[in-house]
């Protein structure tokens, strides 16, 4: 177990590395760091000095190290497009992305899971058939067009929920929250609905799927003759045992929705750090770009490595697995 | 008669039963060719020429669809947006700009990728492992955020005059390089495969070159599963780029794809002109449906476990 934690733990660290050199090919070679500096009638040997100072004459592996010390310490340089530090413009924008992911994610899997066992429960119940149509156009529905849908029907033409921004926020320390205001919290519900709502269609489709294949199963159907209730029987002995696909897709589709908060975002005019990240490329505003990467790659990774060792909280099987490669020395 | 063969082939094929007796298959062809006929046709069959500022009339603007309104005209049959434009025509040629996007960046992302993947699967050693190390790290970001990046490189690399006018091979070059990594991933393992086989041997006898090898022996057995995969990527490729166009960094509005024109009409969308965004969102919604039905489809006409 522990050797496995630490070769998972050195396979992050090394895709973390290959996109950290990603981003310092960016950062250091597109576009000239000192002439987003400086101004027009800076002299050649001033200019010269600075990028001593700076270290820009350094080797490139130096100066690749040094780029990583200071992203590890959130210092990613100046934006081109505002000259704010861009480890500040990020932190302010982070709560924002962060809340919305989380309330669309449990949106995603409090309503696609209860709605992924009853149609996989009663497959033919129309209910079902309709769900299963609607997942379909889901799915294949572009995440800008389910959000503009919603503004038109509940903003436009009902009036009731807001179209843009956060609402009021509470401000703890750095962190800015949407949660304890009347106004942040309905200024939540479109856009985390139309985040959430392709990741509801997948997971509703895949529990479903997982249940069509463990009702078939031989201990369903000892456990229905040992005289189990229902309930025992679907919540205890078939639902548990959907699970592991279920952690696998909805923990890699967080990743996901961090990636689509830049849709959803720009549409709804969340101040979040995908909208940052669409108007950093806009202007190829690089330091940002670089810093919204390292950062995505972390967040991914973090994520990847989590779905991971939950496996092994959740599926005792896999332990056994664990323990048996283990002895052999694998 | 060489005509008449091949068609009484095709009518006795697995792969025509199976087309015909799904009636959900066979209406999403239907959609599917009528919206590629409107949209290639467009410069005939288009009522107007939108992009042409000496047809554009103010005093159209803002004309809602037939349907709905007193003021409608017939010449303008979903209406206009705030400059007059026929947004029946926009759609039409927007369709065409979003499809051609689509198909090229599906085309490069296949090249490159069957490149790739022959070379990795065929080398093997440090490059093989150099190629899919590469993939690894590039499936942990969705296709979506290496699009945007390559984007933004490229703005960072040249100016934006003359961004909008390579806009349009810049968004191809991104979707294409953001999606080579599955086809590599297929190639190398059906190369794998294939490589051990007994024909590949006789050809590397007779000494043939192995960039001939690759491309004559090897790659039209695993050509199979590549297409299905382009079908399937065909509708997320126009998804991709109707997103970074709506995101303001695809197609300039001087060139509007379907995904432009949706972020044009989402701009005026609070003052009730729903008929701007609407259209070109149910078009693109239909085509996207449509093709992926048919890579669905295929998939499954196509492995032989499922029949």
């Amino acid at each position: 177990m522990l050797i496995f934690i630490l070769r998972r733990l050195a396979q992050s660290v090394a895709v973390l590395l290959a996109v950290g050199l990603v981003a310092f090919t960016l950062f250091r070679y597109v576009g000239d760091p000192i002439n987003a500096m400086v101004g027009q009638d800076t002299s050649i040997q001033e200019r010269e000095e600075l990028r001593e100072r700076l270290g820009l004459n350094d080797p490139a592996p130096v100066q690749f190290a040094h780029f990583i010390i200071n992203s590890v310490q959130g210092k990613f340089g100046l934006s081109y497009r505002t000259s704010e530090p861009v480890g500040r413009m990020i932190l302010e924008r982070l709560p924002a992305t962060m809340e919305l992911a989380f309330v669309a994610a449990l949106f995603s899997l409090c309503v696609g899971v209860p709605m992924g066992v009853w149609t996989g429960l009663y497959p033919r119940h129309w209910s079902s058939r309709v769900l299963q149509a609607a997942s379909l156009i889901g799915v294949s529905l572009p995440t800008f067009l389910i959000g503009i849908l919603l503004i038109l029907v509940f903003a436009v033409i009902l009036g009731v929920l807001p179209s843009f921004g956060r609402g009021d926020t509470v401000a703890f320390g750095w962190w800015t929250s949407g949660f304890f205001t009347f106004s942040g919290l309905k200024a939540l519900i479109l856009p985390s609905i139309t985040l959430g709502l392709f990741q509801l269609t997948l997971i509703m489709r895949l529990v479903r799927s997982e249940m069509l294949e463990v009702m078939r199963t031989d201990y369903i159907k000892f456990a229905r003759a040992r005289g189990l209730t229902n309930r025992a029987v679907n919540f205890g002995h078939a639902l548990k045992n959907t699970l592991v696909p279920v952690i696998t897709i909805a923990g890699l589709q967080l990743g996901g929705i961090i990636a689509f908060a830049i849709v959803t975002e720009t549409v709804f005019s969340w101040p979040g750090m995908g909208q940052l990240f669409v108007q950093s490329v806009q202007f190829a505003d690089i330091p940002v770009m670089a810093a919204y990467l390292l950062l995505v790659a972390f967040f991914f990774v973090a994520i990847n490595l989590a779905v991971d060792l939950l496996y092994y909280a959740v599926d005792p099987r896999l332990r056994g697995g664990m323990a048996t490669q283990a002895a052999r020395g694998h | 008669m060489a005509v008449a063969d091949f068609m009484r082939r095709v009518a006795d094929s697995d792969i025509w039963y199976s087309f015909k007796s799904s009636r959900v298959v066979v209406g999403a062809t239907v959609v599917t060719v009528f919206i590629i006929l409107a949209a290639f046709l467009s410069p005939i069959l288009a009522p107007h020429t939108p992009f042409d500022p000496a047809t554009l009339n103010l005093s159209d603007a803002l004309k809602p669809p037939v349907m709905f309104g007193d003021d409608a005209d017939w010449s303008f049959l979903l209406g206009t947006d705030e400059q007059g434009r026929d947004v029946l025509s926009s759609i039409m040629y927007g369709t065409r700009l979003s499809l051609v996007v689509g198909i090229a960046a599906t085309a490069f992302a296949m090249v490159l990728g069957i490149a790739l993947g022959l070379i990795s699967g065929y080398v093997g050693g440090a490059v093989d492992a150099f190629i899919m190390r590469l993939a690894d790290v590039q499936l942990t970001f969705p296709a979506l955020l290496v699009a945007l990046l390559i984007d933004g490189v490229v703005r960072g690399l040249i100016s934006v005059q003359r961004h909008d006018e390579i806009a349009l091979y810049v968004i191809v070059g991104a979707i294409g390089l953001s999606f080579w990594v599955q086809y590599a991933r297929t190639v190398r393992g059906s190369v794998l495969v294939e490589k051990g086989k007994e024909y590949v041997q006789a050809a590397r006898v007779i000494g043939l070159s192995p960039v001939l090898i690759m491309v004559r022996h090897v790659l039209p057995n695993v050509m199979g599963p590549v297409l299905v995969i382009a079908t399937i990527n065909l509708g997320l490729a126009i998804l991709t780029e109707a997103t970074l166009s709506f995101l303001g960094v695809g197609l300039p509005s001087t060139q509007p794809s379907l995904g432009t024109l949706i972020r044009l009409g989402n701009d005026v969308l609070l003052s009730g002109t729903w008929w701007i965004v609407i259209f070109p969102g149910v078009t693109l919604a239909a085509l996207v449906l449509a093709v992926n039905l048919l890579g669905d489809w295929l998939r499954d006409a196509l492995n032989p476990k499922l029949r």
